[in-house]
């Protein structure tokens, strides 16, 4: 067993980012952001609604989704040499990545093996958490985005902020700007008098991805899931640039986190229901490809499984936070999220935003490389009852919470705000004299700053809290108090 | 020391809290089921193994039509050769696209070219090809899903992806109630393509657009067997 090591953190959280208070205040004065925002995730809440209503035991789906999960999980090493075994078996071949760089000198080795100087790419979260195509293009080779939405983010040369739909942020005008202005240095450029109708939009992005299919020989997806018993590999999408890339070129390159893998083919009778009810709000997504190893004949010819740790194995070692590792990228607890909806994914600073990036990113970069996610919520638990494989969010937030003041307090051996504060929480806590004393006071002082019983500023540190929100009036007797005037008479 | 050996040292270290007697298969379970569905299909399961109503073929042919696919029903192979027939040439398709192994009885005679894929087309000929016929393997009624495993009458799978134009046989008897049914009759070495409706995207402010990248338009022929037509009085 190796020392830990420091993470390569690559994409995971983008370098220079500012911190999550910061970036959400600048993304809240923007009222575009805003609107956009607000009308997508509406859109995606109320269809999501709609299907998962349909299924009467919606709620076991959850619960079987969790559990499948927990037990993959506990077992993961089993499942993953599983899989190793059947895929070599079904004519792949399998490659272990300890981290970003190695993931990502594997891929870029086999392109180069394959003759290739251009790769088309299926939408993937774990090659935009390596920084895959940076990393490609440093070694001279072009990887191409095939997804509309993705698309839309290269060409725009921006970042994804929201897992499903990554260019949730752009509305059509400004998508129409970028395929005018950027379509031409790629490839095949816009067509002339482009409108910003959604159709003709996704027309031009037909006709400029089209000949990029057409010549293709390597591609690279991720993979939504593997099954151990199976060797089968699958990748879930709308479009049908996935089944371009999965079909047509003769090597295909899959990079998959290590969490992804699942025992049983059966098992996908529940993610399947799960996932696209969940993400998209549909029945079932248009496309779902599913390959073991290769076919003679019939699509790639040489097949690669890239097997990414990545901080996985760090975020395993916690036993509250690894039910993170659960999350089947449906994004629907970014949908529901109040604080996403207003600020929008890019105030994360992570390729993984909203509330399961909160608790995702911390843990795969090191809570000390994103210890303001974990305060990036609520706790309103939303996120929660909208998770269909029941990870518990508000849970791992509050954990990691305390374990970013541990280890700020490690580092400067003077307690913080927080741990004063709690510390004389507790104090007081513990005595019901001076519990009782204390609520007295704030009975008695609260009536010196209150006005129609809302107190508006705090004076000194404490503005803090009352910058944002008004304070309600302490009441002018205490539950306790009032609990001795009327019960315990004789 | 490998990276293989490092990850899985990694996640041998990171399960401590999991006792070592616990063995893959035995460790916890889904929940037991809070009704008598489970009892009928998987042990442990607590969710049910169908969501189907009494009708699939009609929940099936209604789902896909919610999809914006065209759907149309007949009862024996004459009647589907001729409603296949009506579609190709209202839809304008001169180089069609019939993968190997497509029953006889189902191809019309027309104004098309046909192109076998025998020996393999290149990607320019599926490329400018009108359209494909395809058989599907199974239909999902729930999710209003075929299913292409590249048997007969299905090809490979450029096969179905290329031509903009996809014109889907399914008969009645290859219809599956819910996703359990289903994946328990598909074969997972074979190369699978579930399709549920067109082609389509929402990534431009959710509003859906049929077709990127694959069929734009998806045309599906159910045919039900003459005699179980006479049993439930069609």
């Amino acid at each position: 067993m190796t020392a830990p090591q420091e993470p390569d953190r690559s994409n995971v959280v983008w370098l220079g980012a500012p911190a999550f208070p910061e970036a959400a205040r600048a993304a809240l004065a923007d009222s575009q952001l805003r609107a956009n925002l607000k009308h997508a995730t509406g859109t995606i809440r109320d269809k999501r609604l709609a299907v998962t209503a349909e299924l009467d035991d919606w709620e076991q789906l959850r619960e079987a989704g969790a559990a499948l999960k927990r037990r993959t999980l506990r077992h993961l090493d089993h499942y993953l040499v599983q899989l190793e075994e059947s895929v070599t078996r079904a004519g792949g071949v399998v490659h272990w990545a300890a981290d970003a760089a190695e993931a990502n000198a594997i891929v870029t080795g086999l392109v180069r093996e394959a003759g290739a100087r251009e790769v088309v790419k299926v939408k993937s979260m774990a090659t935009q958490e390596i920084g895959l195509n940076e990393a490609l293009a440093e070694a001279g080779i072009a990887a191409y985005e095939t997804d509309l939405a993705e698309l839309i983010v290269q060409l725009g040369k921006d970042r994804p902020s929201h897992i499903l739909v990554p260019a949730i942020h752009r509305n059509r005008a400004q998508i129409r700007d970028i395929f005018q202005r950027e379509m031409g240095r790629w490839g095949r450029p816009a067509p002339d008098g482009l409108t910003d109708d959604p159709r003709a939009l996704a027309e031009a992005a037909r006709l400029h991805l089209r000949e990029k299919f057409l010549r293709a020989t390597v591609a690279v997806s991720g993979a939504n899931f593997a099954v151990a018993a199976t060797g089968t590999v699958g990748v879930v999408e709308s479009e049908g640039n996935g089944r371009m890339c999965l079909t047509l070129p003769q090597t295909l390159i899959t990079v998959m986190g290590i969490e992804k893998v699942l025992p049983a083919w059966s098992d996908l009778e529940v993610f399947l229901q799960l996932l696209p009810r969940s993400s998209t709000g549909e029945r079932m997504n248009p496309y779902t490809s599913t390959w073991t190893g290769t076919t003679p004949g019939d699509g790639p010819q040489n097949f690669h499984l890239v097997l990414l740790d990545n901080g996985r194995t760090a975020t395993l070692a916690d036993t509250v936070g690894r039910q993170a590792l659960a999350c089947i990228r449906c994004s629907a607890c970014l949908n529901v999220c109040p604080v996403y909806e207003r600020t929008g994914g890019h105030a994360y600073g992570s390729v993984y935003p909203g509330p399961i990036g909160a608790v995702l990113t911390p843990q795969l970069v090191g809570v000390e490389h994103a210890a303001s996610l974990p305060f990036a919520s609520t706790l309103c638990g939303a996120c929660y009852d909208a998770c269909p494989v029941k990870i518990n969010i508000p849970e791992v937030l509050a954990h990691l919470r305390a374990r970013v003041v541990e280890a700020e307090r490690a580092r400067h051996r003077l307690p913080t705000a927080e741990a004063l504060a709690m510390t004389a929480a507790a104090g007081v806590l513990d005595s019901p004299r001076r519990l009782a004393a204390a609520q007295k006071a704030a009975a008695l002082g609260s009536r010196l700053l209150a006005r129609d019983g809302r107190i508006g500023a705090l004076p000194g540190p404490l503005h803090g809290w009352t910058d944002s929100r008004d304070l309600p009036q302490p009441p002018a007797e205490t539950f306790r108090a009032w609990w001795r005037r009327n019960r315990e008479q004789p | 020391m490998t990276s293989r050996q490092r990850v899985l040292d990694r996640i041998r270290a990171a399960l401590a809290d999991v006792p070592a007697d616990e063995s893959a298969e035995a460790a916890p379970a889904p929940p037991p089921s809070a009704g008598p569905a489970a009892a009928e299909g998987s042990a442990d399961h607590g969710y049910r193994r169908s969501h189907a109503g009494p009708d699939p073929v009609g929940q099936l042919a209604e789902r896909i039509a919610d999809y914006r696919a065209t759907v149309t029903r007949v009862t024996g192979a004459d009647r589907a050769r001729a409603a296949i027939g009506a579609a190709l040439a209202e839809r304008g398709v001169r180089q069609l696209v019939v993968p190997p192994g497509f029953p006889g009885e189902l191809l019309p005679e027309g104004p098309w070219r046909v192109l076998g894929d025998e020996p393999p087309l290149s990607r320019a000929a599926l490329d400018a090809a009108d359209g494909v016929l395809s058989t599907a393997a199974l239909g999902i009624a729930v999710t209003g899903t075929l299913v292409l495993d590249a048997g007969p009458g299905q090809g490979r799978r450029a096969l179905t992806l290329l031509p903009d134009y996809h014109l889907c046989v399914v008969r009645e008897e290859h219809v599956a109630g819910d996703l359990p049914e289903a994946l328990g009759r598909l074969d997972p070495a074979r190369p699978l393509t579930f399709v549920s409706g067109p082609s389509a995207t929402s990534d431009i402010e959710l509003e859906r657009v049929e077709g990127v990248h694959g069929p734009r338009t998806l045309h599906v022929v159910i045919i039900a067997q003459p005699d179980a037509a006479v049993r439930s009085g069609r």
